[in-house]
């Protein structure tokens, strides 16, 4: 688990990482938009502008995620990703699809 | 750890008189479901071992076992199972003894001399390797996963250091996760028995036609930031620690190895909970996000904040606090021994806030239809 903390306005933000292989780091304070972050992980560093309010607890892009792909956090797969996800982007159920339980999909095919 | 007498209903319709028992006599405890009868096949076993479990556990000194009279699960043979733990087990039919007032006058005197012989036992040093220690996280948010269900494997590694038993379940919310855990199983049985259990419990939500995400992650999982069920396994199985998966049983079954042990049952919070204390829990560590005021009649659930907004929102429900892992405060190696000194204290007869409360929350995993 890789933590960071930066400064913004004078006010502290931090996020958490939880391995460097991952394409979402987690705020652990809500993070106004228009913030600038350093995210470090391991050999991962990344320089990441948050586009929109990351309330606590939820999750942002480190890196350009495409449509379809794998979406990871602690290293393995939480789902996928329904549309192309920047950098900085609020990545949540909007964007995020699970793959595991869904009857739904099985139902339409 | 605890030595209430139970008043056990094994029928809806004798769930009232219980209750109204325990407003007559102190020392007893019981609780309010709606199963028993017209149940048949595994349905009718699993409630049967879920009934004989809460009756065997140790935490219970002795046993009323109040009927009906007509249902499917007869009182009779569930107080018969219940006995060959040793413990004191009387049966009260509603039908037999003339009614609720009587069964309830009835009841409640055979209570009322259960409470009396066991308040004349002595606490006694028992080792930690008799523990039997469920885990369980409800109400999740993104903070599970980084700091509670961490904390709460460190204290699994360490009850099964000192020779222990601690139970992971909630099989729903391992579906994403499950590589892991069959990766650490003692043998390519107990292996082969996660991918079962886990590909019997998404074919329900194949069965139903249903995205299982409609139901789970739940919409208060959701606003913590929790995206899909894959995320809620991963940060769930953090509670099994790092020690090798010994054994793998099914809902309500004691568990027959020491060390970690999955049950079989759904992520729903109470039917978790009865699943584990039915299976011999003694005491469970129970991590919630949002917050919750679940309890046991029977085992202290020791409720653990993993964030210190929601600790000190619902101070009333919540026993520990974690959230000083995220605020970087302690790590989860201080958390988890501070915890684990938690257990112990808790062991000995520190009150948890959901005994304190009576939240004596009660519900069986029904497998089939009412008939």
């Amino acid at each position: 688990m890789c933590t960071a903390t930066w400064t913004n306005v004078q006010k502290a933000h931090k996020v958490v990482m939880m391995k460097p292989v991952d394409s979402v780091a987690v705020a652990l304070t809500d993070i106004p938009a228009g913030t600038r972050v350093r995210v470090v992980c391991g050999e991962s560093v990344f320089e990441v502008e948050v586009l929109e309010p990351i309330d606590f607890g939820h999750k942002f892009a480190v890196r350009p995620i495409a449509a379809g792909e794998s979406i990871l956090k602690y290293g393995e797969v939480i789902g996928r990703a329904t549309s192309d996800i920047r950098p900085g982007q609020h990545v949540h159920i909007h964007n995020l699809e699970g793959v595991r339980g869904r009857g739904d999909q099985l139902a339409k095919s | 750890m605890r030595n209430h007498v139970l008043i056990l209903p094994t029928i809806t319709c004798a769930a009232q008189a219980a209750h109204q028992i325990t407003q007559l006599v102190s020392g007893t405890v019981s609780f309010i479901h709606q199963h028993g009868c017209a149940q048949v096949g595994v349905d009718f076993e699993q409630t049967f071992r879920t009934y004989a479990g809460m009756g065997a556990n140790p935490n219970v000194y002795g046993v009323v076992v109040l009927g009906l009279g007509c249902e499917t699960h007869q009182a009779r043979s569930v107080a018969e199972e219940i006995a060959k733990s040793g413990k004191p087990v009387e049966v009260v039919s509603i039908q037999d003894h003339g009614g609720t007032l009587m069964a309830i006058a009835q009841g409640a005197r055979i209570a009322a001399a259960m409470v009396a012989d066991a308040s004349r036992l002595m606490r006694e040093p028992v080792p930690v390797s008799e523990l039997i220690v469920g885990t369980e996280c409800g109400g999740s948010d993104a903070c599970s996963g980084i700091s509670a269900n961490p904390a709460v494997g460190w204290v699994s590694d360490a009850v099964v250091d000192a020779g222990g038993t601690s139970i992971l379940a909630e099989t729903t919310e391992l579906i994403g996760a499950e590589h892991l855990l069959a990766a650490r199983a003692a043998d390519d049985r107990v292996a082969k028995r996660v991918y079962e259990v886990i590909q019997a419990m998404e074919s329900r939500a194949f069965m139903m036609g249903v995205d299982i995400r409609t139901g789970n992650p739940s919409p208060g999982n959701i606003r913590g930031g929790l995206s899909s069920l894959e995320e809620k396994s991963l940060g769930a199985a953090a509670k099994a620690g790092s020690r090798p998966l010994q054994e793998l049983v099914d809902y309500a079954q004691r568990p027959s190895k020491k060390g970690l042990v999955w049950m079989d049952t759904p992520g729903q919070d109470i039917e978790q909970l009865t699943g584990m204390v039915a299976g011999g829990a003694q005491v469970v560590l129970f991590t919630s996000g949002r917050g919750t005021p679940t309890g046991s009649p029977i085992a202290p659930v020791i409720k653990i904040a993993t964030n210190s907004h929601m600790y000190s929102r619902m101070g009333d429900n919540m026993d520990f606090n974690a959230g000083t892992v995220i605020e970087g405060t302690e790590t989860i190696e201080e958390v988890g021994g501070r915890l684990y000194g938690e257990l112990l204290a808790v062991c000995s007869g520190k009150l948890t806030r959901s005994e304190i409360l009576k939240q004596h929350d009660f519900g069986i995993w029904r497998i089939g239809p009412t008939f």
